[in-house]
């Protein structure tokens, strides 16, 4: 009885809006799959997936990126390890919008600190959310800033859950740090980057809040990714049925980015 | 520490507080206390002028014996809310802040707000000394649906004006620009990239940036759309006109990122003294005279946009109180609207510099003039703009992505785009947004 009324009924309501032209002052009125043509052939929804996928690819490299080398330190004995390890993934447990107001005055070409401190050393200020080819990688840097700590947490746990033998092998014949990295620990940590991977896929996939807050899909369209797409259509526009097909086809978008990297993570289980 | 006779004191004047109320009530005609006991809710969009209401609600419920449970929500959020909640047929709440230059379309065609105008000519609920004819004449019109109803009551014209900066302008020897073309010689001359001064600062955030644009448009006294809201009038050579003195104006002698700057980013621009002119709402005067915020405090200018070839407007954005269509609490609804309508919350309003009330009164009230914190050239420069207030954007349904479609254009005009051919293109591309909504409705 949940399941049918917090997924199964929602989603239903759903497709049939998709089906409908369906507005708060203009009443009902059934147009099949009118809605999923439009989608289709309109280019703003088709620049709003390259650009999900742009922000994306970003938001998921960086942080595993920096997650590994964050995991690789910290699984590393140091004075105040644990102290540190607190202070790195305090980024995480913040507020989404709280964070975006903070950064959007550091950003803020004139009086924002970020300039201040690059100009402070000799370099040209940069226009970071304010330009339109500067825009997705500055929001994704916010992503990776938040997150990273999150992709480490999730590493620290596959490192520390690795066996001793295989190094202790490595070692005897002669391994150096790099190959025992290369041949031992990248592919038995492989299964936890893949749930890392795929967690923060969906996540930037998602990510509406911080775009929102900070650039309101601006300038211009520079950084309407599909999410604030879809909230423009259905709440800014009002058009439901429209906006309920274009939450059918992320949807399926989502699952099916999901599916592929759940079936890599099978592949490197079984291999 | 408190002396026993002052603390008797007080509390004797608390004890006959509404004593004195009621006295009050009795020596007038109109019965304040006729929805006594009526519990009301109230959606407000988050703003100075709400904080006003709220914080005098308590006076309300003295006077009224209505008790009022009140919220301020971000227009941004409050504006689909409440459109959600009033499609449903039946919103949470009696009394809502309306943004009539976003929404007077479509709560109107939906008809989701009560006509009030039986309630003002109504002796028994309307208190005497309201005075309907008291209000602006613009606003009035504005919170008239084309068919003659009254679905709201004009609380604040947000009136567009020039702040500019008087030290920067002397020290090139400058005076304030009698005209459009003038304006934008002014931000030429007063732009020194290599000092870090620019001459104007504005919008350039999609959506945000409309007004910055039809203000200009007003200069030649054009409008975005027809009277009737059905034909686009955005590719005229009037508008053109306007999107290229945008574009020279942003392009050429705003600070670099303007493309993205919101009002938020204008202000703090203009509010650190190196820009000499911001076109945008006399509601954000406020933080320039803050000297917490603002290196500009006794340099700021007011002035009223200068006249263009054709006409001098100010465009003006209405809010507005209104009583939901769905209410069961009507009377207790229009109360509200009418307290919260006053000559003294409106005063209140303008004394505190929370709004430029729609009421021509207040302006003239010697001690709201003698108490004004910004001084007589910003009431000045209020009073002139309420004279020549226009709308600032057009009266249509789709008004929002009408904002997103022309957003857009003028946006890219900023990074060099044709502006004849972006108008062109975006005209092309709203107009069947436009047809299909008129038709709609």
């Amino acid at each position: 009885m949940v399941v049918l009324a917090v997924i199964v009924l929602p989603w239903t309501f759903t497709l049939i809006m998709s089906l409908a032209d369906w507005s708060p002052t203009g009443g009902t009125s059934w147009v099949g799959l009118a809605n999923y043509r439009h989608l289709f052939t309109d280019p703003e929804f088709g620049w709003a997936v390259v650009r999900t996928f742009y922000f994306t690819a970003i938001g998921v490299i960086a942080p595993l990126a920096l997650g590994l080398i964050a995991a690789l330190c910290f699984h590393q004995r140091f004075p105040l390890r644990g102290a540190a390890r607190t202070v790195f993934i305090l980024p995480m447990m913040a507020t989404p919008v709280a964070i975006a107001l903070v950064w959007s005055m550091m950003f803020h070409p004139q009086l924002g600190v970020l300039n201040y401190l690059l100009t402070s050393i000799g370099l040209p200020p940069a226009t970071w959310t304010y330009s339109e080819t500067t825009v997705i990688p500055t929001l994704a840097m916010i992503e990776t800033w938040q997150w990273t700590p999150l992709v480490m947490l999730i590493l620290l746990g596959g490192l520390a859950a690795l066996p001793g033998d295989p190094y202790e092998a490595a070692r005897i014949d002669g391994a150096n740090a790099w190959n025992c990295f290369r041949h031992i620990t990248l592919p038995l940590l492989w299964p936890h980057i893949v749930v890392a991977a795929v967690l923060r896929t969906i996540d930037a996939l998602k990510s509406f809040d911080i775009i929102y807050v900070i650039t309101q899909g601006g300038p211009g369209t520079a950084s309407e990714t599909m999410n604030i797409y879809l909230y423009q259509q259905a709440f800014a526009y009002y058009h439901l049925g429209f906006a309920s097909a274009v939450t059918l086809v992320f949807f399926v978008v989502i699952v099916a980015v999901t599916l592929v990297l759940l079936g890599l993570r099978q592949r490197s289980l079984a291999l | 520490m408190m002396h026993r006779r002052k603390l008797l004191a007080g509390s004797a004047a608390t004890l006959g507080a509404p004593a004195l109320v009621r006295r009050a009530n009795a020596a007038s005609s109109f019965d304040w206390q006729r929805y006594k006991g009526t519990h009301i809710e109230v959606n407000l969009t988050k703003n100075p002028r709400s904080d006003v209401l709220q914080k005098h609600q308590k006076e309300f419920e003295a006077l009224t014996g209505i008790s009022v449970g009140s919220e301020q929500i971000p227009e941004q959020q409050q504006r689909p809310k409440a459109a959600i909640e009033m499609a449903s047929g039946s919103p949470s709440f009696d009394v809502i802040m309306v943004s009539l230059h976003v929404s007077k379309r479509l709560f109107g065609n939906a008809h989701w707000l009560q006509d009030v105008r039986g309630y003002i000519k109504n002796p028994e609920m309307t208190a005497p000394d309201w005075d309907f004819a008291d209000f602006g004449a613009g606003a009035v019109k504005t919170a008239t649906q084309a068919d003659g109803r009254m679905d709201s009551v004009p609380l604040n014209p947000d009136l567009w004006v020039i702040f500019w900066n008087k030290a920067l302008f002397k020290a090139k020897g400058l005076a304030f620009p009698a005209s459009m073309d003038e304006l934008v010689a002014s931000a030429y001359k007063l732009t020194d990239k290599s000092k870090g001064i620019f001459g104007y600062v504005g919008r350039g955030l999609k959506n945000a940036n409309i007004p910055c644009w039809t203000s200009w448009m007003l200069g030649q006294d054009a409008y975005t759309t027809n009277p009737e809201g059905t034909k686009l009038l955005t590719d005229t050579p009037e508008a053109i006109w306007g999107a290229e003195m945008y574009q020279k104006l942003m392009r050429d002698t705003a600070p670099p990122g303007s493309i993205g700057f919101n009002w938020y980013e204008s202000q703090t621009s203009f509010s650190q003294g190196k820009v000499g002119m911001w076109l945008d709402g006399v509601g954000f005067s406020a933080p320039l005279i803050d000297p917490k915020s603002s290196k500009v405090v006794h340099d700021v200018g007011f002035a009223v946009v200068p006249k263009g070839p054709k006409a001098q407007h100010s465009a003006s954005f209405v809010d507005s109180m209104a009583v939901t269509a769905a209410s069961k609490k009507k009377g207790a609804a229009w109360y509200y609207v009418q307290w919260a309508t006053s000559k003294k919350i409106m005063g209140e309003i303008l004394r505190t510099g929370s709004g430029t009330p729609a009421r021509l009164s207040v302006y003239s009230d010697p001690e709201l003039v003698k108490t004004n914190r910004f001084g007589p050239e910003w009431l000045d420069t209020v009073k002139k703009s309420q004279a020549i207030s226009a709308p600032g954007l057009p009266e249509i349904v789709p008004v929002t992505e009408f904002r997103d479609v022309f957003g857009v254009a003028l946006t890219n005009t900023i990074t060099g785009a044709d502006p004849a051919k972006e108008l062109r293109k975006a005209t092309a591309a709203f107009q069947p947004i436009l047809d299909k909504s008129n038709k709609k409705t």
